[in-house]
């Protein structure tokens, strides 16, 4: 069993381009539909743990369906195996990567690549707007946040975006807080 | 050091990674350029491989970096790093606090954490564009082809999707990019 839960994320691993994301609906086909190790709705709960908890969604979701399988020994298991293809492949390139830059060609590749990253973060930020709920907190928090990343980023600043993370969890759970108090006192008012 | 460095870094890459690998890049971004393992041009270099690889893009990173700077066990330190916060968290959610999500205040900070991660996303991605491809147009040597390559690559990435709501994959995109890249730049 403890075998099958490892190959089976290798597998997943393996196979997986684009990231975490890229990976759920992979899970869902496999440990959802083909091998029954979990059900639909547990598979939504893991999105929305994996989302709303840090760390790769790919570990997110191995370790949830790894340890509802086989307890924390399945958690382990399905973990090392998700992360093993990517850890050896990524081992190999590095060994070779920077001799490989430095042909002049792969070099001018990369001039290309590195606005295609670009391009693609930016891609991604948008997909995300879309989804988010149009209320005024959070869209003052993003349209901060955004000018303040940009500025450190264009002058270098010494700020790190996890302070910035840090702060506008604060704020939102201020505002909460005192909105909170504000509706009981209206209450007791009433 | 450099362990314990590759440990700290990545621990706070894992536990501060919202939202998935793109949550996570601008942290990278973040952690990798205060330690100084790698220069900014090499750092987004990576990133295109850590996309065009398969696996969690995290990890992919990680395995990377660590390699580059202290060979295998440095892999092994900043892989495992990356991946223990998460896997701690969900077991702790799964044994223990299955409510802790439902909790109010806690909502309340994830509401808060998730726009200010796409703010994040989305000044990094600008920057990273404005950095490559809009600002060669602007420095002594005026060089206009990154510019060019960024305009048609917008056009090519986001184009067909307009027209047929079709979304391109990103390895496709870095392929194309590529071509590109040697197509403006010459071979030699």
């Amino acid at each position: 069993m403890i075998s099958t839960i490892f190959l089976t994320f290798a597998k997943i691993g393996l196979f997986t381009f684009g990231g975490g994301l890229a990976m759920i609906p992979i899970i869902e086909s496999i440990c959802v539909e083909k091998k029954k190790w979990i059900t639909h709705d547990e598979m939504m709960d893991v999105t929305v743990i994996a989302e709303a908890t840090p760390g790769p969604i790919a570990i997110n979701c191995a370790t949830f369906v790894g340890y509802r399988k086989k307890g924390i020994s399945g958690a382990i298991a399905a973990t090392l195996g998700v992360v093993l293809p990517s850890f050896v492949i990524l081992l190999l390139i590095s060994l070779f990567l920077n001799r490989f830059l430095e042909i002049v060609w792969v070099a001018n590749a990369f001039k290309g690549i590195r606005i295609a990253v670009g391009l693609m973060i930016l891609d991604a930020g948008i997909q995300m707007i879309r989804k988010m709920k149009r209320e005024r907190l959070p869209l003052v928090i993003l349209g901060v946040s955004f000018t303040a990343m940009l500025l450190i980023d264009l002058f270098a600043w010494n700020f790190s975006s996890i302070l910035l993370m840090l702060i506008a969890g604060g704020v939102s759970l201020a505002v909460y807080s005192v909105g909170g108090t504000r509706a009981r006192k209206a209450g007791d008012g009433t | 050091m450099t362990y314990l460095e590759l440990l700290l870094g990545f621990l706070i890459v894992g536990l501060f990674s919202f939202g998935g690998a793109y949550g996570a890049i601008p942290l990278i971004r973040d952690v990798v350029l205060a330690f100084g393992w790698l220069e900014e041009d090499a750092l987004t270099d990576m990133i295109a491989v850590s996309e065009s690889t398969p696996g969690p893009i995290m990890v992919n990173l990680a395995t990377y970096v660590g390699s580059t700077q202290a060979g295998v066990p440095g892999a092994i330190v900043a892989t495992t790093a990356v991946i223990l916060p998460a896997f701690f968290i969900i077991l702790l959610i799964m044994v223990l606090l299955r409510k802790v999500l439902n909790d109010p205040r806690v909502q309340a900070v994830l509401r808060g954490l998730k726009p200010c991660i796409i703010g994040i996303i989305l000044a990094t991605g600008l920057y990273m564009i404005l950095k490559n491809g809009i600002e060669p147009a602007f420095r002594g040597d005026r060089d206009y082809l990154p510019l060019l390559m960024t305009a048609v690559l917008a056009l090519v990435y986001w184009g067909p999707r307009k027209l047929w709501k079709k979304k391109m994959s990103p390895i496709l995109l870095i392929v194309i990019s590529a071509v590109f890249g040697v197509a403006v730049y010459g071979i030699t």
